[in-house]
């Protein structure tokens, strides 16, 4: 019986034992006088989880940890000199006696022991196989019939199941909060080893970007300065913004105080549509259209533009976060209060002056914490510089030329015929946490700037 | 609601009339207003004359249109999508619904205090200064601190504010905030002060103060007031209208409204049968 048939079967007694808590909850309610303290819904699920829970834990514990105590019990039956294997050698002889005992070919005759040592491991898959189906069977059915028993008007089952449910909803919020501390500590795991190679000095003021690649067998490492990536990592990212921040607060000041209704039911979705436009998208059109666009019009007014630059990747990049803008400052400007705008119409103030002197500044801490947000967006764009920027990892000042970035780089570093345990590799988890502490800081001065202007007019 | 005891209001009535007895030239006169949000109509018709001077307030149950004819005075309805008004209001003899007119500087001669206090995110000294800068009123930093601190003074605030001008409006108290709206209110010289309910967020302290605030403000200004409160209404008013169902069904002195309501509905709603 695999686990699947196993987990499906448990759910099927959880409906039974749910149906009997129910019938049960019936019974007990008709028999009194008083009343029963929750619905019988709640005695049936009370009832399921008691059946459920602990046999999902016991299977839960089981399938991680018999793995383990199977094989120390094979191996202590090995001979001694098998007692000092690597864990590399310990997995390749597990996976060896596995084969063995499930009748798959191996390569060479197997040894003697092997034979004696699957032959134990395939019984004891089987007991413990047998052994965690009884044990999962009486624990579920023990906590059926223990919780069916329990059913009195007293018993508070609503309570109960709420603990459970919340317990739940816990694990689940908790699932996300230990996915995102575990990247982090696995990026700095790799960071670290990449600092065994680099100075972190040279990493972090390091004025050039250029690695050898690992399998030309140099001895030396090459180059890793950080700051003409993040010199281009910035210079885009102003870019974006010097485009995105003008058009999209614009946007949200004409959607939120000016346009009709019907022209606003109608416009904010589509400008929020060019949020949902997949980047890649956008990096081809960047590449294909609006590079010689400004290569076309350098000419023109006798300026050099590389069509692949930071003015072209910026540009498109701003195009993408203005519905970010946009939306956020509409939603912050909706919430200034009407009786503000009120107060100072009803003062004489025309509209536009009201816009400017009330509205705005109300909105003001809001509208930084959208551009910090949006900032934070386009600092981990990817798709659009890799096709746009150029890929020139120099530092230089002149957005017409073509830039790296350093997303651009992480990519370039992990793509193609790599070692992932040279620096050429470990460098992008570097590169990476480099990047993740930024945008961090970002997010989280502009959710407190956010949040305290919350605070102000709730 | 309770039944005013009109022994009470009748002799604060005589106290305040003897003080500031209102003028016989009309202020502010409407003709067959009729204001529409949509398709609903709010208000079915009213004709009102609204004298210099004097301390008008309008009551009735919710929902009655009065504070819709209230902001028909200084056409605050206009920022309201889908409203439309029919008939006439003149101020001074002016239509202020001619298109030639210019709203804001109606609203600078027709000022406005709102139900809740709405001060501006700005320091309490910017808060005053607000009206007078839109309307270039005053030329130099002194003239404009001159009308900042006689504002607040007219107000009563100003005892109480004057170390922490620079201090946000928003941090003082609702009381407090609701006469900072009134001094800004105060601030742009306007003739006729609308007030719309200003002390239904307050508690009776600081609404007894509001009400001796407009007791000395009718000296110089004429006030239409909202009130949902009729022991209010008895105690500021000169006058007093009721409103019933988007029509004007009574306006008479306060003490006449009070103690012999010609109308029936007037007479139900302030014996408490309703509203």
């Amino acid at each position: 019986m695999d686990n699947m048939t196993l987990i499906v079967l448990l759910l099927i007694l959880m409906g039974v034992a749910y149906q009997l808590g129910l019938t049960r909850s019936r019974a007990v309610a008709s028999n009194t006088t008083g009343r029963m303290n929750s619905r019988p819904g709640y005695y049936g699920w009370l009832v399921a989880l008691w059946c459920g829970l602990p046999a999902l834990l016991v299977f839960v514990l089981w399938t991680l940890l018999e793995p383990a105590v199977i094989r120390s019990v094979v191996f202590s039956q090995l001979p001694p000199e098998m007692s000092n294997l690597s864990s590399q050698q310990v997995g390749n002889l597990m996976q060896r006696l596995g084969d063995i005992a499930s009748g798959y070919g191996v390569s060479g005759e197997p040894a003697p022991y092997e034979v004696a040592a699957a032959e134990t491991l395939a019984r004891l898959r089987d007991i413990g196989e047998l052994a965690k189906i009884a044990v999962m069977a009486s624990l579920a059915l023990a906590g059926l019939f223990i919780a069916r028993g329990r059913i009195r008007p007293q018993l508070r089952a609503r309570n109960h199941v709420e603990k459970v449910v919340n317990a739940g909803l816990l694990l689940c919020s908790g699932v996300a909060i230990l996915t995102t501390v575990g990247i982090v500590f696995s990026m700095f795991g790799e960071a670290m080893r990449f600092f065994s190679f680099v100075n972190p000095l040279d990493f972090f003021f390091g004025l050039n970007w250029n690695p050898r690649f690992s399998s030309t067998g140099h001895s030396s490492y090459g180059d890793f300065g950080l700051l003409p990536l993040l010199w281009g990592t910035l210079m885009i990212s102003i870019i974006a913004l010097l485009v995105a921040v003008p058009v999209g607060l614009m946007t949200a000041i004409y959607m939120s105080e000016y346009a009709p209704s019907w022209l606003r039911s109608f416009a904010k979705p589509v400008i929020e549509v060019l949020a949902g436009i997949p980047t890649i998208v956008y990096g081809v059109f960047a590449l294909m259209v609006v590079g010689p666009f400004f290569s076309n019009l350098g000419d023109l007014v006798g300026i050099q533009i590389r069509s692949t630059s930071a003015l072209t990747a910026g540009f498109v990049m701003g195009v993408m976060i203005i519905p970010f803008v946009s939306s956020l400052s509409d939603d912050i400007i909706s919430q200034v209060p009407q009786s503000l705008r009120d107060g100072s119409l009803g003062m004489g103030a025309t509209k536009s002056e009201t816009i400017r002197q009330v509205v705005l500044p109300a909105a003001l801490p809001g509208i930084v914490g959208a551009f910090l947000l949006a900032a934070s967006r386009a600092i981990g764009e990817t798709m659009i510089v890799v096709l746009a920027a150029g890929n020139s990892p120099v530092l230089h000042a002149n957005p017409f030329e073509a830039v790296s970035t350093v997303t651009v780089t992480i990519v370039n570093q992990l793509t193609g015929d790599t070692d992932f345990a040279s620096p050429q590799s470990l460098v992008a988890f570097a590169l990476g946490l480099t990047l993740f502490v930024i945008t961090l800081g970002l997010n989280v001065v502009a959710l407190y700037i956010v949040r305290k202007y919350r605070e102000q007019y709730d | 609601m309770k039944m005013v005891d009109p022994e009470v209001m009748v002799q604060r009535k005589d106290d305040r009339q003897s003080q500031s007895p209102a003028s016989q030239t009309v202020k502010i006169s409407a003709r067959d207003v009729k204001i529409y949000y949509g398709d609903t109509q709010a208000i079915k018709g009213i004709d009102l004359d609204i004298m210099e001077n004097e301390v008008i307030s309008f009551i009735g149950p919710s929902g009655c249109g009065k504070s819709t004819f209230l902001r028909a005075l200084n056409r605050m309805n206009d920022t309201i999508e889908g409203s439309r008004l029919e008939g006439t209001v003149t101020l001074d003899g002016e239509d202020i619904y001619d298109p030639s007119l210019d709203v804001v500087l109606l609203r600078a001669k027709v000022g406005m205090v709102f139900q809740k206090p709405n001060p501006f995110p700005k320091s309490i000294y910017d808060n005053i200064a607000y009206g007078p800068r839109l309307h270039g009123l005053a030329k130099r930093k002194y003239d404009l601190d001159e009308i900042v601190e006689t504002s607040l003074r007219k107000a009563g605030l100003w005892d109480e504010v004057k170390d922490r001008l620079d201090k946000p409006g928003t941090g003082l108290s609702g009381g407090q905030q609701q006469r900072l709206c009134i001094a800004r209110a105060i601030a742009v010289s306007p003739e006729v002060i609308l007030m719309d309910e200003p002390c239904s967020a307050l508690d009776p302290i600081a609404t007894a103060k509001i009400e001796e605030l407009i007791d000395e403000l009718t000296e110089s200004y004429t006030i239409v007031i909202v009130t949902h409160s009729m022991q209010q209404a008895a105690r500021v008013s000169h006058r007093t209208a009721y409103f019933h169902l988007g029509e004007l069904v009574e306006v008479n002195d306060t003490e006449t409204v009070f103690t012999k309501p010609e109308n029936e509905l007037t007479e139900a709603y302030i014996t408490g049968r309703f509203g």
